[in-house]
């Protein structure tokens, strides 16, 4: 076990390397040039002005070489500065990723609590039209546009009713933490209820195999309660893997939310993004993608690991 | 010998009517047991009939712009309205379907095409090869989804090197089909790892097949399920990845018509005509959702692990 995650953390540091580049590699190739968005605010368009600037950011470099040293300040944990506001790039997110994370994270809340009663409820009544209307939901879920039930929330649900609305502007959680958990209800909701579709209908894939076991059937000629059988001997044991069918889903979690984010005017990490690669920010590009990519490899590892902690048929070697 | 030939033509004969009755059979089977699915099927195929010849089905032209009419509700003559040039948005949906079509299908073929390539070779050969191609994909699939395609998107705007355009069609049918292929090849490769040990293989390594041979012959129709059922179901998801851009703005550019790119348009009159916003929406929830059933029944039928449970 314990050699099997130090590898797997060795695997790790060259895949993020790779990403990296292949980011960095990207964002460079995108037509225009962060000097003139910066100049065109001050109708400066000369030359030297230009190169100057460039000069500053090492952007007259060949891409290989600034690499080398945009990563060398990332390992000394120095993310840079972003061309547009001149701010590090570490004090720009500082404000914004925690309002992603609690977005992402009631989301997942929102999804589990959606997805493990219809999922669970779909297994032990199969085939029945209990079990057809929760299929039906779930396939429902995953073909959903977010975006879509946002933007029409956001207004039949103000043109008809007195909720749903979003304020004017974000209440932040440490100055009226009810208001903002009120306000972020919605978007979490619709990001939770995409996600939650692909959670049922593995939760409900898990029961039904484990409803299958030798061991149910024992424990139904032991003459137990239905509902002993199923919190106790089949739920315990088929709801490992969600648990770990959650962590796969956070890339999905967080493109979602950079799209809700720009729906509902949340100013978070995606609607930061956004609006970096509209003004080609390379640097908060760069870091925004470091950041997400290192979310998902660390996950990935993390899910692979509870998997075999939850389960001890499952050895790596 | 006269007669023996024409006894083998009938028996052919007879062999061709029996396959075709077959396939009616188990088209039928499909229907009677997966309703579900086979309304999926209808809707695909109904999707795809558009796409080919949008307009079968419309009454307007999709690209005529009447500015004394634009924004209408919903009427007789214009079934969904008309948006804010004027045009009939039932006929405008319709074309739209072709941008949503090409991109699930152009998607799912290149990541098809790119993973049984590497999934197939690296299991089958190993080694070192293998090592590399799944360092590669390991990278690949830590790429963070939607904020990598959105870059990938607004970056490759032609070939490196050569210069030449590349249309914002392909440049989202080859990265996404790039970016989803890894994946699957994941998928394939161990597919093919676990074919490769049969002995049939190692049967037809001892008659003296060549690898090549062994790969197409013996390797490719057990794999081909798997290639399938995961193509299947990545429609649906390259269709609202599609959808999601061009929502964003980073997609189809008009005058193409696409869903995504009209709930973008609709943004700013929301609440003056939510007709505008409704119905792209509808669209991409009705391809998605059939798309995904259709798949969901073709995983049941071919999966040799799901047959007989349900």
């Amino acid at each position: 076990m314990q050699r099997y995650l130090a590898r797997r953390l060795l695997l790790a540091i060259p895949t993020l390397f790779g990403v990296t580049f292949v980011v960095f590699l990207l964002v460079r190739a995108v037509p225009g040039d962060v000097t003139a968005y910066l100049l065109g605010d001050y109708g400066a368009s000369s030359p030297e002005v230009k190169a100057a600037l460039k000069k500053e950011y090492s952007l007259d470099q060949n891409p290989a070489k600034q690499y080398v040293i945009w990563m060398g300040d990332v390992l000394r944990l120095d993310l840079g500065e972003s061309i547009i506001s001149g701010r590090t790039v570490t004090s720009e997110l500082r404000n914004r990723l925690p309002v992603t994370l609690q977005l992402s994270l009631m989301a997942i809340f929102f999804s589990l609590f959606i997805a493990l009663p219809v999922g669970i409820t779909s297994a032990i009544r199969q085939d029945t039209a209990a079990d057809y209307i929760g299929r039906s939901i779930a396939i429902s879920a995953l073909a959903l546009p977010g975006f879509w039930v946002g933007l029409l929330l956001i207004t039949m649900a103000g043109r008809y009713f007195a909720w749903g609305v979003p304020p004017k502007s974000y209440i932040p959680l440490t100055e009226n933490p009810l208001g903002n958990v009120r306000m972020l209800a919605m978007p979490a909701l619709i990001l939770g209820a995409a996600l939650s579709g692909s959670v049922m209908r593995f939760t409900r894939s898990a029961m039904l195999e484990t409803l299958r076991q030798d061991y149910v059937r024992t424990a139904w000629a032991k003459g137990l309660r239905e509902r002993t059988i199923i919190v106790r001997h089949v739920m315990r044991n088929a709801l490992i893997p969600v648990v770990t069918v959650v962590g796969l889903q956070l890339p999905i979690l967080v493109g979602g939310s950079v799209i809700i984010e720009q729906v509902y005017s949340i100013p978070g990490m995606g609607r930061y993004y956004i609006t970096s690669v509209n003004s080609l920010d390379y640097p908060v590009i760069q870091a925004i993608n470091l950041i997400v990519a290192t979310v998902v490899v660390f996950a990935n590892i993390a899910v692979d690991v509870t998997y075999s902690i939850l389960d001890p048929r499952i050895r790596y070697s | 010998m006269a007669l023996d030939a024409e006894i083998l033509e009938q028996y052919a004969l007879r062999l061709q009517a029996s396959r075709a009755s077959r396939f009616r059979r188990s088209v039928f089977s499909f229907i009677r047991h997966k309703p579900l699915a086979a309304f999926g099927g209808f809707v695909v195929i109904l999707l795809i009939v558009m796409a080919v010849a949008p307009w079968l089905f419309t009454t307007h032209d999709p690209d005529l712009n009447m500015l004394s009419q634009r924004k209408l509700g919903p009427s007789g003559a214009n079934w969904f309205g008309t948006d804010q040039f004027g045009r009939d948005l039932y006929t405008r949906i319709v074309y739209g379907a072709r941008t949503s079509v090409v991109i699930g299908f152009g998607v799912v073929f290149v990541s098809a095409a790119i993973a049984t390539t590497l999934g197939v070779v690296s299991g089958y050969f190993g080694g070192v090869f293998d090592i590399l191609v799944q360092r590669l994909v390991d990278i690949g699939i830590s790429l963070p989804g939607l904020i990598f395609i959105i870059l990938l998107v607004t970056s490759l705007q032609e070939v490196p090197g050569l210069g030449w355009k590349i249309p914002v069609l392909w440049r989202i049918i080859l990265g996404l089909g790039f970016l989803v292929s890894l994946g699957s090849s994941r998928i394939i490769r161990g597919a093919t790892i676990s074919t490769r040990q049969n002995q049939y293989v190692e049967a037809a390594r001892i008659t003296g097949a060549s690898d090549g041979r062994i790969i197409v012959r013996h390797l490719l129709p057990n794999v081909f399920p798997v290639i399938i059922i995961s193509a299947s179901i990545q429609i649906g998801g390259a269709i609202l990845t599609e959808a999601s851009l061009s929502f964003l703005g980073y997609g189809i550019q008009p005058p193409t018509a696409s869903w995504g790119r009209m709930l973008n348009e609709a943004r700013e009159e929301l609440v003056k005509s939510p007709h505008l916003a409704i119905f792209p929406g509808l669209a991409i929830f009705f391809a998605v959702f059939s798309f995904n059933m259709f798949g969901d029944g073709l995983r049941d039928v071919l999966d040799p692990r799901l047959r007989g449970s349900r």
